[in-house]
């Protein structure tokens, strides 16, 4: 009985382990097919039953994974001193703030019109339809739109900055989830515990903070993990868009028009803008697991 | 009790992020401020430089300008003429606001997100047919810059040879050059050729997809030029290339020039005033970068750009050959290009069958009052406009532009 805990530290030690080699193991894998179909594959793309399916395989195309990731120590231009995976790593950490606070902007959004909802069902009907269409407007003909709303607003003396432009873009991507899952949640509450609520003669927000929240969490957490990954996404395409300085996005399109004479050059910001989702999903599955640290393991799936 | 907790840890979440708007506020201003905005206060007028006739500034007028794209020798001019003190010595604080892929300059100044804004002639006059109210204050390209470049045994020296190839072009505008071309020579751009929809770089040149590529003397052409051939394991020069030069076939089209807004030209008090004092200190810095073409190059990547040394300097000297020499005076629309642009810009029809412009543009799409204002200002300070003596620099290209 007494060494119970110590087996199960010892067992989540070891799945955690496990967990990490897989990963790497899975990084070498991509990169060892990429290799190999490099070496197999047509050097000019190739046809399958007329339809031009297969890659090129050449330098341009495909530059060696050696090749890349030694791009990341030589300087980002000849005669400057910063050395690319510097200039990577800072571009990553500012898209990584404004999805931030994209994300902050879009979960409060969210979560603020999700109890509207399930406080009024007039509001639920009116808005819902709307929420659903203002996901199919392209982020990238709003983006300009922010832009030019964005570069007329002055309030008492303060302007708005160019990098709230693309903050607010990654909140627009981020506040649907959130809205539709927590609404989801809100209503999901046991009838049977709502009418005890009602016995009590809770009041309505008693009912929305001890009973309808916790029982929407298990609905809220994924939500949040859809807003993080849709807040870098919409951060980075509005960087791209608008051409906001200092992020990926804009590195890897600056990268990309060197992409004929130095191909190995935007794959290491491409990799960045990569490290970048994986932070931000850490940072939610952190978050997570705080949330969910007392429920029973089955809902946690 | 605890199970409740767990709303509060939503909560937290947010606060938590929010707490990170504060300090992302910060610093991305910071990251993310235009270069141009940090200047010495515009009052000191730099020594050496002519204060304007009352000597000094009593205040300083924001101006805010729209570039095409980030940050590149293509503007070099008003980088300079904010190095310089330019700007600062008609009273004026120039920030330059970079542009993007969606961010259409004319668009922004319309919107009144800017102040003045730089867009090729065509696409502005196809906003102002739409009802955007801008005017081309100053045009300082005087000449067009886009090539259709192609391998030497492709044979294509002439847009009648494009007969039959596959022809590279980017689209959205930038496209019609090519079909005057295909019209004048007497092929018919929906069966005559086969237009390909190019990307911003060259690699499909350089792999063989297309015959012949669209590429800015400044920017695409260099771009090749700074690959490694494979057969040689030596950059590819010059000489293993054809290059069709559209204004040299009597079809280009005019680029860079300088808009205003018409409404305010006409209404805002002082508006016009700063737009000639705008005119008159931008023209200086491109007389300086004819001038002092490395230099240039110079402010041009401490602003942040990330092109390498050799690309800038090479895009500096072949945007110097679009502006210099200039016969009528920097800036001033030569009426002659204007009215073929236009014309072109009606009569050509894209594979969609559309044109660039249903009728002729307006009498008020141009003005040449107040380009003639700031010469004259020029004029006073002694400034050489016209740049008659103007001799290209030579440029090697190292691989990758380094």
């Amino acid at each position: 009985m007494s060494n119970a805990p110590s087996t199960r530290n010892h067992q989540v030690m070891l799945r955690r382990v496990r967990r990490m080699v897989l990963f790497v193991v899975s990084i070498v894998l991509v990169a060892a097919v990429w290799e190999i179909y490099k070496a197999v594959g047509p050097e000019a793309g190739g046809k399958i039953f007329g339809w031009k399916l297969l890659p090129r395989a050449n330098d341009n195309a495909m530059p060696h994974v050696w090749e890349m990731l030694s791009r990341y120590t030589r300087p980002e231009l000849r005669g400057s001193d910063r050395r690319i995976w510097s200039v990577v790593l800072a571009g990553a950490w500012f898209s990584f703030r404004l999805a931030l606070v994209g994300f902050a902007l879009g979960t409060t959004l969210g979560l603020g019109l999700a109890v509207l909802m399930s406080r009024f069902k007039i509001a639920e009907r009116g808005i819902l339809p709307y929420l659903v269409v203002s996901q199919t407007v392209p982020l990238i003909a709003l983006a300009p739109l922010v832009v030019s709303w964005g570069g007329k607003l002055h309030v008492f003396g303060w302007e708005w900055p160019r990098w709230l432009s693309a903050a607010v873009l990654g909140g627009f991507l981020a506040f649907f989830p959130v809205a539709v899952g927590t609404l989801r949640g809100l209503q999901s509450a046991a009838s049977a515990s709502v009418e005890l609520m009602d016995s009590y003669a809770a009041s309505w927000t008693q009912t929305l903070f001890k009973l309808r929240f916790p029982a929407a969490v298990p609905f809220i957490v994924p939500s949040l993990k859809l807003a993080a990954s849709s807040s870098v996404i919409g951060v980075v395409v509005a960087e791209i868009s608008t051409g906001l300085k200092g992020g990926i996005g804009r590195l890897i399109i600056e990268y990309a028009r060197e992409a004929t004479s130095d191909p190995a050059k935007v794959f290491t910001a491409v990799f960045g803008a990569a490290l970048l989702g994986l932070a931000m999903s850490g940072f939610v599955t952190i978050a997570d697991l705080y949330m969910m640290r007392n429920r029973p393991k089955e809902a946690t799936a | 009790m605890r199970r409740i907790k767990g709303w509060k840890a939503v909560a937290g979440v947010v606060a938590l992020s929010l707490a990170a708007v504060a300090c992302g506020g910060d610093d991305g201003d910071s990251a993310s401020e235009e270069p141009a905005a940090t200047e010495a206060p515009a009052t000191e007028a730099p020594a050496g430089s002519e204060a304007p006739a009352d000597g000094t500034c009593e205040s300083t007028t924001p101006v805010k300008l729209q570039l095409q794209w980030f940050t590149q020798a293509q503007f070099a001019g008003y980088f300079a003429a904010i190095e310089e003190g330019y700007y600062a010595a008609q009273c004026l604080d120039v920030s330059i606001v970079e542009g993007g892929v969606d961010i259409v300059p004319q668009q922004q100044l319309a919107d009144g997100a800017v102040d003045f804004a730089l867009s090729w002639v065509p696409k502005a006059l196809a906003s102002r047919e739409a009802g955007a109210d801008i005017v081309n204050i100053a045009q300082i390209f005087q000449r067009s810059g886009t090539l259709q470049v192609s391998f030497k045994d492709k044979n294509i020296t002439s847009p009648a040879d494009f007969a039959g190839k596959k022809i590279g072009n980017w689209g959205y505008g930038n496209e019609f050059e090519i079909f005057a071309a295909l019209t004048q020579a007497g092929i018919d751009p929906a069966t005559g050729v086969e237009l390909v929809q190019q990307q911003f770089d060259m690699a499909a040149l350089l792999a063989g997809d297309i015959d012949a590529a669209e590429a800015m003397t400044y920017n695409e052409y260099a771009q090749v030029l700074e690959a490694v051939n494979p057969e040689t394991g030596a950059l590819y020069t010059a000489d293993d290339f054809n290059v069709v030069s559209y204004e040299d076939e009597g079809v280009g089209m005019l680029q860079d020039a300088i808009w205003a807004s018409g409404d305010r030209l006409a209404n805002e008090e002082g508006y016009r005033d700063t737009a000639v004092k705008f005119v008159a200190a931008s023209i200086q810095g491109w007389a300086f970068c004819r001038d002092n073409a490395q230099a240039c190059a110079d402010i041009v990547v401490s602003k942040g750009s990330k092109l390498g040394a050799s690309h800038q300097l090479w895009q500096m000297n072949e945007v110097n050959k679009l502006i210099w020499p200039a016969a009528g005076g920097a800036g001033m629309i030569d009426s002659a290009a204007w009215d073929r642009t236009a014309k072109l810009a009606q009569e050509t029809v894209n594979l969609e069958g559309s044109t660039v412009l249903t009728a002729a543009p307006d009498a008020e799409a141009y003005t040449n009052d107040i380009v003639t204002e700031a010469l004259a200002l020029l004029e006073g300070l002694g400034v050489d406009t016209t740049g008659e003596g103007f001799a290209p620099i030579e440029v090697t290209l190292n691989e990758g532009g380094a």
